[in-house]
């Protein structure tokens, strides 16, 4: 799927060029972005390494165990083919602690690391269910102060920046919700056609 | 309001001197396992890079042609028609794509339309409220080198739909 967006997204645009007369638009942007793409990568180096080194001390002293046993019971039921007392537990909730507290940088990499203990788990290159339920929820966004936004309506003078931290919140939490519901419904469904 | 970000600017720093002060207590080796533990950023950083140039550049290509735009002016109709603001179509386009593409679009609906206009309330609500699906799915994927995601893109792409509708509902009850 990924791979057919991805083509698609570069013919069409190339094909809309020729026609639209943008190709020399086109031409800088391929290279432009692609010197943006390896700056963003080399930018978070600084942030993986730092979280990364953190998060190895965490696993080693047993806070993530210890974080993974306080909430089993939610973990566990949105995760049944993760063993109850399993690091990929830990990961996955230090990642969703993360997010909860607007800290994107911080929770990519123990996301990742969720997702490796997760494939040693699988042991196959094919998405499992917990995979995709822990993406539905990354994806969804579990944000409860949305920084950035706040900033730039702080740059254009709005009268109340944070008035919209409540409407995020509850959009927030619908979001979620449903996806965690939908990735229900496609499981449930894929098992049916085996 | 105030005590949430003040939780938000203490939590990183209370968060680390909580794994020192454990790792210390149990006599944890704390700076060596941070230098191995670093040294797995770096190889992952490098991982990412190939996946990011890939994309990124993809949607540059479709931005800068002139595409999107030309998609934008197609499917505005059909949404102006179940009461979605036109202005709010590229943002909800971008958003599930490109994160950074995507704080560019809110940026300029809120200096175009002001931050305290409906506009701009939305554009802010939907911006905070999903995450960018084809990133996250790029990353995460990508990083551990799965290569069949199965229904992964199907569920993130429908539950932003749903964020975006909700964010609509909410923003147009609490601020109409």
């Amino acid at each position: 799927m990924v791979n057919i967006i991805w083509a698609f997204l570069a013919i069409v645009g190339i094909v809309y060029a020729m026609f639209n007369g943008t190709m020399d638009e086109v031409n800088k942007a391929i290279f432009e972005s692609a010197n943006e793409a390896v700056t963003l990568s080399i930018g978070l180096i600084s942030v993986l390494v730092f979280w990364l080194g953190i998060m190895k001390i965490a696993e080693e002293a047993g806070i993530l165990k210890g974080l993974a046993r306080a909430f089993r019971p939610i973990v566990v039921r949105l995760f049944p083919e993760i063993p109850k007392d399993h690091p990929a537990i830990g990961y996955i909730l230090s990642n969703i602690t993360a997010n909860v507290f607007g800290l994107g940088n911080a929770a990519t990499p123990m996301g990742i690391k969720a997702m490796e203990q997760m494939k040693q788990l699988s042991g196959s290159d094919e998405a499992s269910r917990s995979m995709i339920t822990f993406l539905a929820i990354n994806t969804s966004s579990l944000t409860l102060i949305p920084t950035t936004v706040i900033a730039i309506r702080m740059q254009y003078d709005s009268i109340s920046p944070t008035e919209i931290v409540g409407t995020t919140i509850i959009a927030t939490l619908i979001s979620t919700l449903s996806a965690i519901m939908i990735d229900r419904i496609f499981y449930y469904r894929s098992t049916w056609r085996k | 309001m105030i005590f949430i970000s003040q939780v938000s600017i203490w939590i990183i720093p209370l968060f680390i001197m909580l794994v020192l002060l454990v790792a210390t207590w149990r006599k944890v080796p704390s700076y060596e396992l941070f230098v191995e533990g670093g040294k797995e950023g770096v190889k992952m950083a490098f991982s990412l890079l190939p996946f990011l140039v890939g994309m990124i550049v993809a949607i540059a290509i479709f931005r800068s042609s002139g595409a999107l735009d030309a998609i934008i002016g197609l499917i505005s109709p059909i949404l102006l028609f179940f009461g979605v603001p036109p202005e709010i179509v590229p943002l909800a386009l971008v958003k599930p794509i490109s994160g950074s593409a995507a704080l560019g679009v809110t940026t300029e609906l809120i200096a175009t339309h002001g931050p305290d206009s409906f506009i701009g309330r939305l554009a802010s609500t939907m911006q905070g409220s999903t995450d960018t699906t084809l990133y996250i799915l790029t990353v995460y994927f990508g990083a551990v080198g799965i290569r069949k995601m199965g229904y992964a893109l199907k569920v993130g792409l429908l539950a932003d739909l749903i964020g975006i509708i909700a964010a609509i509902v909410i923003v147009t009850l609490v601020f109409g």
